[in-house]
């Protein structure tokens, strides 16, 4: 009979432990300085924001409103990091390209240059859906200012190669506006990790 | 010491030197592979590959011009098209620029390809002013 018990829970731990969405996973934080108030802890949240996308589409914090995202910066003729940056992000891309809970926001910094058109032109070449993938441009002042929100550095620099200034990150949003994890888009390990992150995030 | 030993030593030898454009590989890291990838393979349609690209051996004597001056204007590379300008490499000179070509060609293009100085100057001196365009 102990033998039986014995063989009952092993069974039940056996069965707990396959119903785990994902055994490496753990509950990713949110990240940011938190404010505690009373009883009550305060998250920082992306802020509200408007932009154009490549099929002129009007994209704010409603388009993910049901859909976690991953957030990058670039400009089209950046002649240093972010090349390796998007093919860093059309991988994780495409490795989650049968999962529409998770959707992608690429912002322009160079919002002279990278027109609707030449943004549209993009897109197409990398093959990307263009509900899934939103390439964006807007008011400059916008895209720098939200970048900081994003853990991310965006501006104009003229002794930077091609004018700008830029970090190299992906960045991970929940559908709550909470940024859960970023990565760094020029280091392919970096973003296997990342990519374990988001699995997690859709398993939540 | 043994012959065995003497080949063996030879071996090693030659597999220390087995690539030959040890400089071209570090220019091509710092002025190329931004853009095109340490391994050549590009960016989906954005930016073409080098790496089994035919356009590497249909336009073997525009290659020179094409990195001095840069490209614009749509191009075409093992089927796929591109439409994205090309900057020019700057601060290089003849013998560093032949020095990526040859890299880029027994890398991936056709190992038999080979820019002498001479060559070089001479393909140079046929270059159009400003970047080069394919008319396609």
């Amino acid at each position: 009979m102990r033998q039986m018990n014995l063989i009952f829970f092993l069974g039940v731990i056996a069965v707990l432990s396959s119903c785990q969405p994902n055994p490496g996973c753990t509950k990713l934080p949110i990240l940011g300085n938190r404010d505690i108030q009373g009883q009550d802890t305060i998250y920082p949240t992306i802020p509200d924001f408007a932009f154009m996308d490549q099929d002129s589409q009007v994209i704010t914090n409603a388009t993910f409103q049901d859909r976690n995202y991953v957030v990058d910066f670039f400009f089209i003729s950046c002649p240093t990091i972010c090349p390796k940056v998007k093919k860093q992000m059309l991988r994780v891309y495409q490795h989650f390209e049968q999962r529409p809970e998770l959707a992608f926001l690429s912002h322009t910094i160079d919002v002279r240059h990278d027109t609707i058109p030449r943004l549209k032109a993009y897109a197409d070449g990398l093959g990307v859906d263009g509900n899934r993938w939103h390439f964006v441009t807007g008011m400059e002042d916008s895209i720098y200012g939200i970048a900081g929100s994003y853990f991310s550095v965006a501006q104009k620099d003229p002794d930077s190669p091609g004018g700008f200034d830029h970090s190299g990150r992906l960045i991970l949003v929940d559908r709550h506006r909470h940024v859960r994890s970023f990565c760094d888009g020029t280091d392919p390990e970096s973003v296997d990790q990342f990519i374990l992150d988001i699995e997690c995030l859709l398993n939540e | 010491m043994s012959n065995q030993v003497r080949i063996m030593s030879i071996l090693v030898a030659l597999a220390a030197c087995s690539q030959p454009y040890q400089q071209g590989k570090m220019l091509y890291e710092s002025a190329c592979a931004n853009c095109h990838m340490t391994d050549g393979s590009g960016l989906a349609g954005v930016i073409p590959p080098l790496a089994s690209s035919d356009f590497l051996v249909t336009n073997r004597d525009l290659l020179p011009c094409i990195v001095r001056h840069g490209l614009e204007g749509p191009i075409t590379v093992n089927g796929q098209r591109y439409d994205q300008p090309m900057l020019a490499v700057e601060g290089i000179n003849d013998v560093e620029l032949a020095n990526i070509l040859n890299y880029v060609q027994s890398q991936w293009g056709d190992p038999e390809i080979f820019y002498s100085p001479d060559e070089l100057r001479r393909l140079l001196d046929h270059c159009t002013p400003g970047p080069v365009h394919l008319d396609q």
